[in-house]
């Protein structure tokens, strides 16, 4: 079923590679190249099967936008399929698919990137249809007001039909009050319905310029032979000055913010979010093993607890990317188990994180974490795609690529003490923003009529 | 590859997809434009690459059969130091009595819940601090159990995956915790618009058949489930004569031979079960279930008996299926519903194949009241698809879509482990790996038109609906 696919998107931010990525083995090959207008070229020469990804990634998302228009990054990406003068609509990804390729985009708070997997020998396809629309996007009307119907129901699928995704949703606007990480990636219905065609071609000009690009290329691609087909095909397009990039910095929070939500679902859930620090602070790292340490498998401390020993939750996790632009959160959420309440289920989250700050890790339990960062990494290894992923997310959201060998060095610095500071430090009670749950009766009855 | 990179701390083995905290599903941290399809591993379903294929002619798999029966394949990958061990037993929930259903899933979520010498924390303290991965599922035809290594830890791998599979204690407390658990992920799969409908549409084609319950149980059918009535499953149900074992990665053929005849090599042959073979029958007319629930948009699921994986006509249905909604931004359903009239972002065909006659179905999500209209639309298309050839231009995209992407369903150690496992389980034979592409090639205009003609009925389907029916106005 398709809603249970959204689930496995999963695949996408994973944010976790980035840690992993310090074997200097991943980075030996990586050619970094500015072109004469800015553009920025990655190249990966990764020759053990016939493949290549390639990917393009713009420094635009919905941290970007302004209130009153959340969603214009994302609605601009649906847009950059309807067509351009030399390739119409449709053409982009009929070209790809019987190439035998795959394309699509994705856009998160910080970018908007798109890609192509395909065959070695059809790099060049994938080249000039990403360097065509990145000029001469056509941004029909008739196609734009189609669309817009179309990312309505999009946001229908993902926000407001799934209790959970709506919870998380409300509990941004809460956690972020200036910051634009305060609205959803693909918008809220009023700002959908207000949006014009003038919006998006003014998004478009201002941010989809080379010199706010990043071109990654990784797969069995011979470096010198490939960067002169790049430059033909990007060079052309002219480098254009760009607005500042800094968003509203969101002042410290003083106190503890709730968010409660009620509505149509069958079990009460419970998410807590912490603002934490993005890649520019050294805590980024104890924080992220904290975070491996909460969640992760069945050995971990939020599932050991609330699910094993407790039995308060049907399923826990911990969220923490350090890879933002801005400082974001670091958050768990857990799914209440039938009979139990938000209450216990809160309690028992804040236990855990008390007894993080109260004492240190384990040897062992910090080792295990830094294993499974480790291990990830090999697996990790076994995609194109996924390294391409991670050189993109570095570069669009400030850190670059190339600090990523430091990343796994201070990973595996990280002593217990530093899991106990970072958890004083930021997962306080005057820092965090709660959001709350809590089916409603009449519906929850209503749903189980047959 | 995916699971290993969630975040969440989850059970192995379990449906937690029911639940939406994943980043992605929250919506909050990034957007696609088009659903990310599961990976299907023999389906046809499309799958999206996310890594690199190898070449289709380089899996040239090694196959041994042990004296006990164990069927072993090996592929031999040195280029990362990884190890994937992919177990298949031929178990599923085709085999859990009506009245017990879930009793396949109840199983092999319990493998890794304590062995005779690991108790559950145990289990999971051992594969995680070496950063592994440990973990079991059922479907409705078989069940696999997998661990997933550095090579360095491919002892290890091994070992744990033959404790969980031949030595399970199935401990009365952890099976108490875990049908717990499973009955919180029905309830919770209530809020999950295409779970609710995929369960109606699975009563409403198979009714009577097996398929017809879903893989996890029903609430009332989970509690009359004993340890007594688990043990008794895996001692008849779990045999080696009864399992193929894929490995791949950085291993040897000789270490695989010689891990398996001391993990392995003890477990005991066993009579084979008795099976009954009833194909799924045909529904006669249209059957239709309205589901009300306070929702903005309706799901719409609409479908019949489909075909088995061992259909000689699988290659035809599956470039015909590509054409009509499997193909993306490529296929009639997409570029009718949602390209030219906005009414759906995903809309889908599939037939999913299974050991008998799986679901044909499509699926879509609309805004309540433009409900009868995409019901229409998708209808349209089916009949559209039997009423003509279609054109050649639809043709040589689809197969040389089809044809040029099929490294990419095995371009990691995991989906080459699974796609292995179940080669062997269908008897598809070792060349699969390079027959494919000619049997696409093969497939022409009229074969198309012959499996649409014989395949889609747009006369006779199941469709459910779960929306707010009152502004859907659907007629039952």
């Amino acid at each position: 079923m398709q809603s249970g696919l959204v689930r496995s998107l999963t695949t996408f931010i994973i944010s976790i590679l980035w840690l992993l990525s310090g074997s200097p083995s991943a980075f030996a090959n990586v050619q970094e190249h500015q072109l004469a207008n800015g553009m920025k070229v990655l190249l990966v020469e990764s020759p053990k099967a016939p493949v290549v990804t390639v990917q393009i990634w713009y420094k635009v998302g919905s941290r970007n936008e302004i209130m009153g228009r959340a969603g214009l990054s994302h609605m601009l990406e649906h847009m950059m399929f309807k067509g351009t003068p030399k390739y119409p609509k449709g053409s982009f990804s009929r070209l790809i698919k019987k190439n035998g390729g795959n394309d699509n985009a994705f856009t998160s708070q910080d970018f908007t990137a798109y890609f192509e997997n395909l065959a070695a020998g059809k790099v060049e396809l994938a080249l000039e249809l990403e360097a065509d629309r990145l000029r001469g996007l056509l941004l029909d009307d008739k196609e734009f007001q189609l669309e817009r119907e179309v990312v309505k129901e999009e946001r229908r699928l993902r926000s407001e039909d799934d209790p959970q995704s709506y919870l998380a949703e409300a509990l941004f606007a809460q956690a972020f009050q200036m910051h634009p990480y305060h609205w959803p990636i693909i918008g809220w219905f009023p700002d959908l319905n207000a949006m014009t065609r003038a919006d998006l071609k003014r998004h478009y000009d201002t941010y989809y310029v080379p010199n706010n690009a990043t071109l990654i290329v990784v797969g069995d691609i011979k470096a010198a032979k490939l960067l002169p087909v790049i430059k033909r095909f990007f060079e052309p397009i002219p480098r254009k000055p760009l607005p500042p990039q800094q968003a509203v910095a969101e002042p410290e929070q003083k106190g503890e913010r709730r968010i409660v939500v009620k509505r149509d679902a069958q079990l009460p859930a419970v998410m807590v979010g912490y603002r934490a620090p993005n890649f520019s602070s050294d805590d980024a790292y104890a924080l992220t093993l904290l975070e491996s340490i909460l969640s992760h498998g069945k050995s971990s401390r939020l599932y050991r607890s609330l699910v094993y020993e407790q039995k308060l939750a049907l399923v826990v996790g911990a969220e923490y990317s350090l890879l933002q632009t801005d400082p974001e959160l670091l958050y768990c959420f857990a799914v209440a188990a039938p009979g139990q309440t938000t209450e216990q289920v809160e309690r028992a989250i804040y236990a855990e994180i008390q007894k993080l700050q109260q004492e240190p890790p384990s040897d062992l339990e910090l080792q295990r974490a830094k294993n499974q960062v480790e291990a990830d990494y090999v697996f990790g290894q076994d995609s194109n795609f996924r390294q391409a992923m991670l050189f993109g997310q570095a570069e669009t959201t400030g850190a670059g690529w190339r600090q990523a060998e430091q990343f796994v060095n201070k990973l595996r610095d990280v002593k217990a003490g530093d899991v106990t500071r970072v958890a004083r430090k930021y997962l306080i009670e005057d820092g965090r923003t709660v959001g709350i749950l809590i089916p409603t009766p009449a519906n929850q009855t209503a749903a189980e009529a047959k | 590859m995916m699971r290993s990179l969630r975040r969440e701390a989850r059970g192995g083995g379990r449906e937690t997809e029911a639940f939406g905290f994943s980043p992605e599903a929250r919506g909050s941290r990034l957007v696609a434009r088009e659903f990310l399809e599961r990976i299907s591993l023999l389906g046809v379903a499309l799958s999206l690459a996310l890594a690199a294929p190898l070449h289709a002619a380089e899996i040239k798999p090694h196959r041994f059969v042990t004296p006990n029966g164990l069927t072993v394949l090996v592929v031999e990958q040195h280029a990362l130091p990884i190890v994937q061990i992919q177990a298949l037993v031929k178990t599923g929930s085709v085999q859990d009595p009506p009245e017990k259903a879930g009793l396949a899933n109840l199983t092999a979520g319990l493998l890794d819940e304590g062995t005779t010498t690991r108790n559950a924390t145990q289990l999971a303290e051992q594969i995680e601090f070496v950063g592994g991965a440990l973990e079991a599922k059922a479907t409705h035809d078989f069940t696999t159990a997998s661990t997933r290594v550095l090579a360095k830890d491919t002892e290890l791998g091994f070992e744990l995956l033959a404790d969980v599979l031949l030595y399970p204690s199935f401990p009365e407390p952890e099976l108490e915790r875990v049908k717990k658990l499973i009955l919180g992920e029905i309830i919770a799969q209530k809020d999950d618009p295409g779970a609710v409908a995929g369960k109606a549409f699975s009563q409403l084609v198979f009714n009577g058949h097996p398929y017809s319950w879903p893989v996890n149980g029903t609430e009332d059918t989970l509690l009359a489930i004993s340890r007594a009535d688990v043990q008794a499953f895996h001692a008849r149900e779990y045999l080696p004569n009864r399992t193929i074992v894929a490995v791949v990665g950085d291993v040897t053929v000789e270490q695989v031979r010689a891990q398996i005849d001391k993990h392995f090599g003890s477990w005991q042959k066993g009579p084979e079960p008795a099976r009954t073979a009833a194909a799924p029958a045909a529904i006669d007319k249209p059957v239709v279930k309205l589901i009300d629930k306070e929702l903005t948009q309706t799901t719409l699921v609409l479908g019949h008996v489909g075909i088995s994986r061992t259909n000689p006509d699988f290659y035809a249905v599956t470039v015909m299926n590509y054409i009509l909604g499997a193909g993306g931004f490529s296929s009639r359903l997409m570029d009718s519903i949602r390209d030219k009239q906005g009414l759906a972002y995903g809309v889908m065909s599939q037939f999913e194949p299974r050991a008998a006659a799986g679901p044909f179905l499509v699926s879509l999500q609309t805004r309540n009241a433009t409900a009868p209209r995409a019901l229409a639309g998708v209808l349209k298309e089916l009949n559209g698809m039997k009423a003509a050839p279609v054109s050649a231009k639809e043709l040589s995209e689809a197969k040389s879509y089809l044809m040029g992407s099929f490294p990419m369903r095995f371009d990691t150690t995991h989906k080459l482990a699974e796609v292995l496992c179940q080669v062997e389980f269908y008897g598809l034979g070792l060349d699969y790996f390079t027959q494919y592409p000619t049997w696409i090639a093969k497939v022409n205009a009229d074969d198309v038109l012959r499996v649409a003609k014989h395949y889609l009925h747009p006369d006779r389907y199941a469709l459910v609906a779960v929306g707010k029916m009152s502004e859907a106005k659907l007629k039952e």
